[in-house]
């Protein structure tokens, strides 16, 4: 008892925790470059700037020549997904759901995290017109399932046009058994309209059925109550403006049918995701208040990204939309100062521009800015530390904080992996002298 | 913009020089090979580079580009991409990479080049001024792109690659070495839940039938590999009796374009471009070339550590894949891709960069950068995106830096062109200058002005 009660003491100054890091370059965000310190306390950040005194005791993190900028949030993951990222059997798959899949010992969250990512919204594949209900995590790397999830985060649902979820629609091949696969609607993009339609036919049905139980309970009557339909009630939700929509889709038809969908049922497109085409619309997606989470550079992959130019985040930004980067891959999510730092180049975005489609655009795409995305006092103390100036190709990450902890420093990595390969060194002799030992048992032959 | 630009140098010189020959005045030029000249000029004539010096003396009625405060560098070389070949990725009819058959020496990636490519426009905009392309990397049945397995079977050798000129009229125009290396993959040891090493699926038909139950394990797939490894050398050796009955006028002698095609390599005179990546795959590879007495390049090594030394000691060059990638393995450095080019470097081992695929040419030059950023001092970063690989590929008395000589593929840029920022100003491509625009420019402009 009392050396659990000594533990806890002893734990108990992590969580008031007083972290300052000094002498930096710091990138803000929203209030421009800091030469100075950031100081923390209980995982928040309670002050930004060259006059911070350093309370006694505070851990101290030298950034002298180093650049700080806001822990990065990726508007669009896959990774800690444990097993397949498609309900593919079906069109409207609304009723499934990430949080209960997600896997925080995905060594892609370690790697993100690595790159400077803090924070990501995890969502299903694109194979379905409504794919399913996502989550946003913060990387506390080595936390579980429970101790990933962004509390309080607005919970998301991804929605997808164009070739993906009409693929099922035109199957090649055959399955397993040597049959040719089924066809499942909708094998065009006129299907996915319909299915989106359909589905929010019968949320708004739903929705009546509701309110008239509601209203007839308010009237002291006690009618039975409908029977709760799990795939409609997120779209109820949807239709509530208590469930972000993230709209995986390319082509300028889709978006524009997407965003009459949205006004016709009466809810937000917060972000289309990909929108490689968002360009060519981008009044129509601003006049809607609709946001865009793309790519910097991808290209030439299919079809429908053959007039994806580099450009589409600038001239959507230049109109009004509010844009982000994503990386939809476990590679390109290591990296995201990099792909910011290219619309810099391609389109001619400033720096806190630049900057924020990595870090404050995501956020408010995924409704957690008040939390995270810029480095002002009051928001959670999500940094990263750079070697070098940050929107640029040779630069690389040396620590990342989430609520003040560092959950990535490079030195520490470096040496625990070192030490890792030794131990693996040493078990793979170990095993080789198991086996001149014992010669391994003849298996059976059949 | 190339009749504009004829039009233009005609009015200039009045039709006495064409528009390969100007003078770049007063820039700060990077040759790569030397140290850097500040405020001198560069004398172009017939697109190659006739004179670099403070007090060259114009031609009469010369066309003259002012770059004073800019720099010129050698235009960057990617040393393994598909293009020509390869459009849209997910669409098999624009895709000629990945022919069938086990060993397809005799085919050329140059004759299925298609200049209008969209490719060559993106990647020129972003000083990529020449590149090697292959007929595949490893996957067969049309369309191997990204490394996916195809419908045919096992395939060794792939075909000639080509070191080409990002521009030109016609392939002929754009081509700097034909057959400039032959591609093999070789096979690798398979491993539990992962791919080949060399790129093969795992769902990959091994050539050589393999009996008795899977319980059999790694026995059967060292058989397997070791056989596919003899049916390899069969292929040489075989190439090696053509070559001598060729020689002695032998009676009854037919031609046959598989073994022609291999008479240039087993003479030494052009490499065979081996996919390895794992240190076993590579130790057995470069045994392979000792054993054939071929020159080897290696492709897309990831496993350096063990196969380095070997690799310096018998002077064979590496063709390292993308810096900015993943680990192979779980238990890896997390940045141990990023790390390899400052590991050959360390060890070295003579290495270029390639970015193995299509869509992200354009962004070789900062696949360099982060291999600065991972160790790699600056310097040897730029040479291998320029006369590293020309030292490679054979052809450093022609592209891969300024000097005397060589054609004219000059960028003159704002700053260091490894750095996204910055900015080319100028492209040529044998003297000829590049219009620094794309379909994706025009796309840009037009909907940035859409009312």
């Amino acid at each position: 008892m009392r050396i659990i009660f000594a533990a806890l003491l002893g734990l108990a100054p992590l969580g008031a925790q007083t972290v300052a890091i000094q002498n930096a370059t710091i990138l803000t965000v929203t209030k421009g470059t800091v030469k100075g310190s950031i100081l923390v306390r209980d995982g928040k950040i309670v002050e930004v700037g060259d006059k911070v005194l350093v309370p006694q005791g505070a851990t101290v993190i030298d950034a002298t020549g180093q650049y700080v900028i806001p822990g990065m949030v990726d508007c669009h993951s896959h990774i800690a997904v444990d097993g397949g990222v498609n309900e593919g059997s079906i069109s409207d798959s609304s009723m499934v759901d990430i949080r209960d899949v997600l896997n925080p010992e995905d060594i892609a969250i370690y790697r993100a995290l690595a790159g400077g990512v803090t924070s990501a919204h995890i969502l299903h594949g694109s194979a379905n017109s409504v794919g399913g209900q996502t989550v946003t995590v913060k990387f506390r790397w080595g936390k579980d399932a429970q101790g990933m999830i962004f509390a309080g985060a607005p919970p998301g649902i991804k929605f997808a046009l164009g070739e993906n979820p009409k693929r099922a629609g035109n199957p090649s091949g055959r399955t397993a058994s040597g049959a040719a696969p089924i066809a499942r609607f909708p094998a065009t993009r006129m299907g996915v309209e319909d299915t989106i339609r359909e589905a929010f036919t019968d949320a708004k049905a739903y929705q009546a059925e509701w309110s008239e139980y509601r209203a007839k309970v308010a009237r002291g009557e006690h009618p039975i109550p409908p029977r709760k339909d799990l795939r409609l009630e997120p779209l109820v939700e949807v239709l509530e403006g208590k469930r972000l929509v993230h709209c995986h889709g390319y082509r300028q038809d889709e978006l524009l049918m997407m965003l009459h969908v949205a006004k016709d049922f009466g809810f937000k497109i917060t972000a289309f995701v990909h929108g490689l085409e968002g360009y060519k619309i981008a009044s129509e997606i601003a006049a809607q208040g609709a946001g865009v989470t793309t790519f910097s550079d991808w290209w030439d992959f299919k079809i429908e990204v053959v007039d994806a130019i580099p450009y589409n985040a600038a001239i959507l930004q230049k109109k009004g939309v509010l844009v982000s980067l994503n990386s939809d891959d476990a590679e390109l999510m290591r990296h995201l100062n990099i792909e910011a730092a290219k619309l810099m180049k391609y389109g001619g975005l400033s720096e806190s521009d630049a900057l924020a489609t990595v870090t404050l655009n995501p956020a408010k795409q995924l409704g957690i800015d008040k939390r995270v995305g810029s480095i002002e006092a009051g928001k959670d103390a999500d940094l990263v530390v750079y070697d070098k100036y940050p929107l640029s190709g040779s630069a690389k990450v040396l620590k990342v904080l989430i609520d003040g902890t560092v959950y990535f420093d490079r030195d520490k990595a470096l040496a625990d992996n070192a030490a890792a390969q030794r131990e693996r060194q040493r078990l793979i002799e170990k095993e080789k002298q198991n086996q001149q030992r014992q010669p391994p048992a003849r298996r059976p032959t059949v | 913009m190339k009749l504009a630009g004829l039009l233009m140098g005609c009015a200039l010189a009045g039709g006495a020089a064409s528009n390969d020959t100007f003078l770049i005045r007063d820039a700060d030029v990077y040759p790569v090979t030397g140290p850097v000249m500040t405020g001198v000029s560069v004398l172009v004539q017939d697109g190659r580079i006739a004179d670099i010096g403070a007090k060259l003396v114009a031609p009469k009625g010369i066309r003259i580009v002012e770059a004073k405060g800019l720099r010129v560098y050698p235009g960057m070389i990617d040393s393994a991409t598909e293009l020509g070949l390869a459009e849209i990725e997910s669409v098999r009819e624009t895709e000629d990479t990945g022919e069938l058959g086990a060993f397809m020496p005799q085919l050329r990636a140059l004759a299925a080049v298609n200049p209008a490519s969209e490719h060559f426009p993106v990647v020129r905009v972003n000083g990529i001024t020449s590149v090697m392309t292959f007929p595949s990397f490893g996957s067969t049945g049309g369309g191997g792109g990204g490394g996916r397995g195809g419908g045919g079977e096992r395939q060794f050798i792939s075909g000639q690659a080509a070191l080409i000129h990002t521009d030109g009229w016609t392939w002929d125009d754009m081509a700097i070495k034909p057959g400039a290396a032959l591609q093999l993959t070789f096979p690798s040891m398979p491993r539990a839940g992962r791919g080949g090493g060399g790129g093969f699926p795992e769902t990959t038909p091994a050539p050589v039938a393999v009996t008795g139950a899977a319980a059999g394990g790694a026995n059967q797939a060292r058989q397997a590999y070791e056989a596919q490894i003899v049916t390899i050398n069969q292929f040489f050796d075989d190439a090696r009796q053509y070559q001598k009955a060729k020689a002695a006028k032998a009676p009854g002698f037919r031609t046959n374009l598989k073994f022609e095609a291999m008479l240039p390599v087993l003479d030494g005179k052009v490499p065979v471009a081996v996919s390895a990546s794992r240190a076993g795959a590579i130790h057995d590879a470069v045994s392979f070339a000792t054993k054939q007495g071929i020159k080897i390049v290696i492709l897309e090594p990831r496993d350096l550590t063990k196969a380095a030394p070997e690799l310096k000691e018998k002077n064979i060059p590496v063709i390292l894949g993308r810096v900015l990638a993943l680990p192979e393995n779980e238990d890896d450095a997390y940045d141990s891709a990023s790390t390899l080019p400052a590991e050959a470097y360390k060890a070295g081992v003579k290495f270029a960069l390639g970015t193995f695929g299509n869509q992200f040419v354009r962004n070789l030059p900062y696949e360099a950068a982060a291999a600065v950023a991972y160790g790699l001092p600056y310097d040897e970063a730029l040479k291998a995106v320029t006369i590293n690989p020309a030292q490679i590929w054979g052809v450093a008395d022609q592209v891969g830096s300024v000097e005397k000589g060589k054609w004219a593929d000059l960028m003159i840029t704002n700053g260091d062109p490894l750095e996204i920022q910055t900015q080319i100003a100028h492209l040529y491509i044998k003297g000829r200058e590049v219009e620094l625009t794309n379909r994706q420019i025009q796309l840009y402009q037009k909907y940035l002005n859409r009312p």
